[in-house]
């Protein structure tokens, strides 16, 4: 079923990625290899099949290549940009104006129990 | 009198306000066309039929005592990322295929409210991710003008509705190119307004610092009139710019003259199909001939836009979509196990191919160890191509280009290779990193296949581009061209 | 030695991270209400429930309780301050992340002081604080193989305040805690309801041999709700450490649970799987920016602190400190105290005495707050004032307290109505204290050879005669007069 990453098999460090851009040869993308293919899809709750695992390593690789032309460029003391626009938070007003809706709300829900989400029985 | 289906919105405003037809009747008439051409091109997710006859209904009677709005009985379609309030909406997934949405998309609230008539929602590619509309899970839209090639993505259901003049305007959203780039290949208009200028509330999130809302249309005085209606500030939507929405069809009649035109040389470089360069250099010369003057201006760090949109648009979706989960809303895995296999199954089995691929993508550039190199890294390149522009545009109005690199190709050509696929928003990507408003003007056709002219403006300024774009369909008809099959 | 601890040989140190819910009407990113215990769902709007489309916007009351907060520690309050996203699934957890501040929080560098075991003031330093939204809760019984989601919760402000591992022991870890609570009641900025889950402490606990320099790998210890539980399972805690590594095992970087019932703490296999969260800017928030002028406005709104207030009362008041600390543990208490003191000739001492005796104990007796006192504070100041001016005597006020607390009255209404004024008339007492001493001549002629230790009898005669009415000062200046004669 899912399998577990052992540490030492997860994703390398940043120092080492960017070490790998240099080694690696042009027209050979670094490879992700299954286990990192794995341990990412883990993270991303996504199940795969055997055939999309394969596939996955493939065309993830690729992107990770092309993706890694980003460390040619020059960035020293650029900051960082996560906006595009530069502007603050807009805030406001501390007052309720929202009704209960659950009925509505969960007509989209697969599956409800007086008025609770259901899921499989999480152990703490 | 011209057939209805063939006018503008703008033509259609008017013959509805001197009583030529009623709205019910138009809508009538362009339901008569999605029933004719909806097989072959697969442009709906959804038709409204019914709602849209009430809703022009409605507008008749309104215009009757003089009440209707501004889009008072003119029908349009909204792409299916907007949240439609007891309408399905599915965002092109397995995942959302029987969602209903418990509320309006402020997009939608505010067209409605200006009388605007919904015939449906438009296919897309799935979660707005892809540039062909391949990667719907309702199948693969085609484009109007050669049934083998795409519309375009991801707003390709819009694009190619707008095309086959089944409807006169539709809704589009562009992360990366997903308006400009199907109008593009369409022969349509599409602009992607600033950041901040349409609401984001209600549209499905992609990549939520570069999604913008905005039209595909037959003519930029139409993108006008949509975009005034859809722009404006949404208290529900902290990204969204609280200034004053100028009416951008007032100032479109404006000349161009003295205005600056920047080239950049190395939009015009090796990757450019000759042909489709050629249309973009005449019409160039068209806005000069307006005159408007050119100079060439530089953008160094915009060959590294593509790269740092696949890190960026790729990080912000990987978590947008982690609320897909099987609980609230959504697909849901058949008799889970546990709840890990709950999660695994129900987004594995919901979402396709492209998404789950971005969707890793992304969670790879933000994990532990890799979010220095990669999505620290293009947050930084992000803030020199932003850089670029705002150096380029104290320089000039507009940048001119092409929308994209070729003509439309075949289905199936690129839905193999991701890295070509995403080099095909290399001219537009640019303006979605920087919040730049950008628009595709139909330029002329390459083998028969249309092509576009790319303009992309400072901050705010809408209402250049429109007029830059109007100026240029009065010189120019390639906007009015219709596919043979379509007319 | 910094250590304190009754572990002798070892250090510990611990850091605590305290999620107090901020008192705001509705959530922190949505309108919707975060009154506590509606029915499961129905204060769950589309925000919380992270619909499709649907966006945040921040509740500036959260800000306005931040600062507020951090001016309170001594802390800086960032201008900038950003909310950023920490990816992980959860059924309670409905977009898959939960927003919150991580690289830039609103507050940074705070510190506050408490008393340690030897009774010297000690400095802990606060890291940071900052504003989150909390998640909702899953119920696990009586739906059979399901869990139940409610998201009621979910949305709710929280101000996660992380101490540096200042602290040396359990119980210096519940005097930051409560320190902690104190001010955050002080402020308004939370009801400080650990029952209701409203104020809420995890635990950093490591141990080292006493001089090593490196710390010790810690464990971090969940679901502490109650002062007591926490310095049990900190307690628990430190002893498991130091058996472990006495045997020669190691202590593991863990989640542990605190189980009050077995009073033990137990590792969490299930949150063990590799934590990625996968932190980044929120694109859906913009930087949140506060002027000095913002600043400057709220500092001119922060209350009188505990600290300031304590040392105000034992300096005007002049209260013993143990009085001061107590009755500036809660502002109610303490306004209640001032407006005894003020209503009252009598020393504040004795004002304080009754608030903290009296009065307490039959607050605690009903398990109410001061703010539920059926007794009003000008009215417990009447009562003050009867002893202060002979008109009753403090064990005859006693039984005044129990009838007003009745609601027989004021004190003068019940002193009237029961006649329990003190007998103060010489004469009156002087016929008792003869007929007293012509009752008992045995032990008169004992204490005149003497037995000085039987005045106390004497006087327990004559008080039992005037059933506690007589004013003792006087029956005692006339027994003596009388008796050595």
């Amino acid at each position: 079923m899912y399998y577990c990453v052992p540490a030492e098999k997860r994703l390398v460090g940043a120092a080492q990625a960017a070490r790998l851009v240099f080694i690696r040869t042009p027209e050979l993308p670094v490879p992700l290899d299954k286990d990192q293919v794995h341990h990412i899809a883990m993270l991303a709750r996504l199940k795969l099949t055997d055939e999309e695992y394969a596939e996955s390593v493939e065309k993830l690789s690729k992107i990770v290549d092309f993706i890694d032309q980003l460390s040619q460029a020059q960035t020293d003391g650029v900051v960082p940009m996560a906006h595009p626009l530069d502007a603050a938070q807009r805030l406001r007003p501390d007052a309720i104006s929202e009704i209960d809706e659950r009925d509505t709300y969960q007509e989209n829900a697969p599956a409800v129990s007086g008025g609770l989400y259901l899921v499989p029985k999480v152990i703490e | 009198m011209t057939e209805l289906h063939s006018q503008t919105l703008t033509e259609l405003a008017i013959g509805l306000e001197s009583g030529d037809f009623t709205s019910v009747e138009l809508t009538q008439a362009l339901l008569d066309r999605v029933a004719e051409h909806n097989d072959k091109l697969n442009a709906f997710v959804t038709i409204t039929a019914d709602e849209a006859l009430a809703t022009a209904a409605r507008a008749d009677a309104a215009r009757e005592t003089g009440s209707g709005g501004v889009l008072n009985g003119l029908p349009i379609i909204h792409k299916d990322i907007f949240c439609t309030r007891g309408i399905r909406t599915t965002c092109g997934s397995k995942m959302l295929e029987n969602f209903v949405s418990p509320y309006d998309a402020t997009v939608v609230e505010k067209l409605s409210a200006a009388g605007a008539v919904v015939l449906g929602k438009s296919n897309m590619d799935e979660f707005a991710m892809g540039s062909s509309t391949e990667t719907s899970y309702f199948g693969p839209v085609r484009n109007p003008w050669n049934l083998d090639c795409t519309p375009g993505g991801s707003s390709g259901g819009s694009s190619a509705a707008v095309a086959a003049r089944i409807a006169p305007a539709a809704t589009g959203t562009d992360t990366g190119g997903s308006i400009r780039q199907p109008a593009s290949l369409t022969g349509t208009v599409g602009i992607k307004p600033t950041y901040g200028r349409v609401s984001r509330y209600g549209m499905i999130a992609f990549a939520s610092s570069l999604d913008q809302a905005g039209v595909i249309t037959r003519s930029a005085e139409d993108a006008a009139r949509l975009l005034g209606v859809m722009a404006g500030f949404d208290a529900r939507d902290s990204t969204s710019i609280d200034q004053p929405v100028p009416d951008y069809t007032l100032s479109i009649g404006d000349s161009i003259k003295g205005l600056r035109v920047g080239i950049v040389r190395e939009h015009f470089d090796a990757g450019l199909d000759q042909q489709t360069g050629a249309r973009v250099r005449e019409a160039i010369a068209v806005l000069e001939s307006l005159g408007a003057t050119t100079v060439e201006v530089s953008l160094p760090n915009l060959d590294l836009s593509v790269p740092t949109y696949y890190v960026v648009a790729p990080a912000e979706c990987s978590s947008n979509l982690s609320r897909f989960d099987g609980v609230r809303f959504g697909h849901r895995a058949e008799d889970p196990e546990d709840l890990l296999d709950l999660y695994c199954r129900s987004r594995g089995e919901g979402f396709g191919d492209e998404v789950k691929r971005r969707i890793m993508t992304g969670t790879y550039v933000l994990s532990a160890g890799y979010y220095d190199a990669y999505y620290l890294k293009a947050q930084q390149v992000r803030r020199l191509i932003a850089d670029d522009f705002k150096k380029a545009f104290a320089n000039v109005d507009v940048i001119a280009g092409p929308t994209t690199p070729s003509p439309a190709f075949k289905l199936g050509d690129k839905v193999d290779d991701p890295i070509t696929m995403y080099l095909n928003d290399i001219y537009t990507i640019g303006a979605n990193l920087a919040g730049l408003p950008a628009m595709s003007v139909p330029c002329g056709l390459v083998d028969d296949l249309p092509v576009g002219l790319h303009l992309v403006g400072a901050h705010f300024t809408e209402e250049i581009l429109l007029r830059f774009a109007h100026q240029y369909q009065q010189q120019t008809d390639f906007h009015t061209a219709c596919p043979e099959a379509f007319k | 030695m910094m250590g304190i601890s009754s572990f002798s040989g070892w250090e510990v140190v611990i850091g605590l991270e305290v999620h107090a819910q901020l008192a705001t009407k509705a959530k922190i990113f949505s309108g919707a209400s975060t009154a506590y215990g509606a029915e499961p769902n129905t204060q769950a709007c589309l925000v919380d429930l992270g619909y499709p489309g649907v966006l945040p916007v921040l509740n500036e009351e959260v800000v306005r309780m931040a600062t507020l907060f951090g001016l309170a520690v001594n802390a800086t309050v960032a201008r900038r301050s950003v909310f950023a996203r920490k990816n992980y699934f959860y059924p309670d957890l409905p977009k898959g992340y939960q927003i919150s501040q991580y690289e830039l929080p609103i507050v940074e560098h705070g510190e506050l002081f408490i008393t340690d075991g030897d009774g010297n003031e000690r400095r802990i330093g606060i890291t940071r604080a900052h504003l989150e939204e909390d998640a909702g809760k899953s119920i696990h019984e009586g739906l059979g193989a399901s869990s139940g989601i409610d998201l009621n919760r979910a949305g709710t402000p929280l101000l996660e305040i992380v101490s540096e591992p200042d602290l040396r022991s359990a119980k210096e870890a519940v005097a930051y805690l409560r320190k902690i609570h104190t001010i955050v009641r002080y402020l308004g900025i939370s009801d400080g309801n650990m029952q209701e889950g409203s104020f809420r402490c995890d635990a950093n606990v490591s141990v080292r041999r006493l001089g090593q320099k490196v710390l010790g790998t810690r464990a971090e210890l969940k679901n502490l709700n109650s002062f007591r539980f926490i310095e049990k399972a900190i307690n628990f805690e430190i002893e498991r450490q130091i058996e472990l590594i006495k045997d020669g095992g190691e202590v593991v970087q863990e989640t542990r649970l605190y189980d009050s019932d077995k009073d033990e703490t137990r590792s969490m296999r299930s949150k063990e799987e590799a934590n990625d969260y996968r932190y980044f800017p929120d694109p859906d928030l913009l930087p949140v920016e506060i002027s000095e002028e913002y600043i400057e406005a709220i500092r001119v709104t922060l209350p009188e602190l505990p600290d300031a207030k304590q040392q105000r009362f034992v300096n005007d008041y002049d209260l013993k400190s143990d009085a001061a600390a107590i009755l500036t543990t809660s502002r109610a208490l303490a306004d209640y105290f001032e407006a005894v003191v003020g209503a009252t000739d009598a020393r504040a001492q004795v004002a304080a005495n009754w608030v903290l005796g009296e009065l307490s104990g039959a607050l605690n007796r009903e398990n109410k707050g001061i703010g539920d006192s059926r007794i009003a504070a000008t009215d417990l100041a009447g009562l003050v004032n009867r002893i202060h001016d002979h008109t009753i005597s403090g064990k005859i006020a006693k039984q005044v307290f129990e009838a007003m607390w009745e609601g027989e009255g004021t004190a003068d209404e019940v002193i009237e109505a029961k006649g329990l004024e003190q007998i103060t008339d010489s004469s009156a007492i002087e016929t008792i204290v003869d007929r007293v001493i012509a009752a008992n001549p045995g032990p008169v002629e004992e204490y005149k050879a003497g037995k000085d230790k039987l005045m106390g009898f004497f006087v327990g005669q004559v008080m039992k005669e005037t059933q506690g009415q007589a004013n003792p000062e006087q029956v005692n200046q006339i027994l003596k007069a009388k008796l050595n004669d």
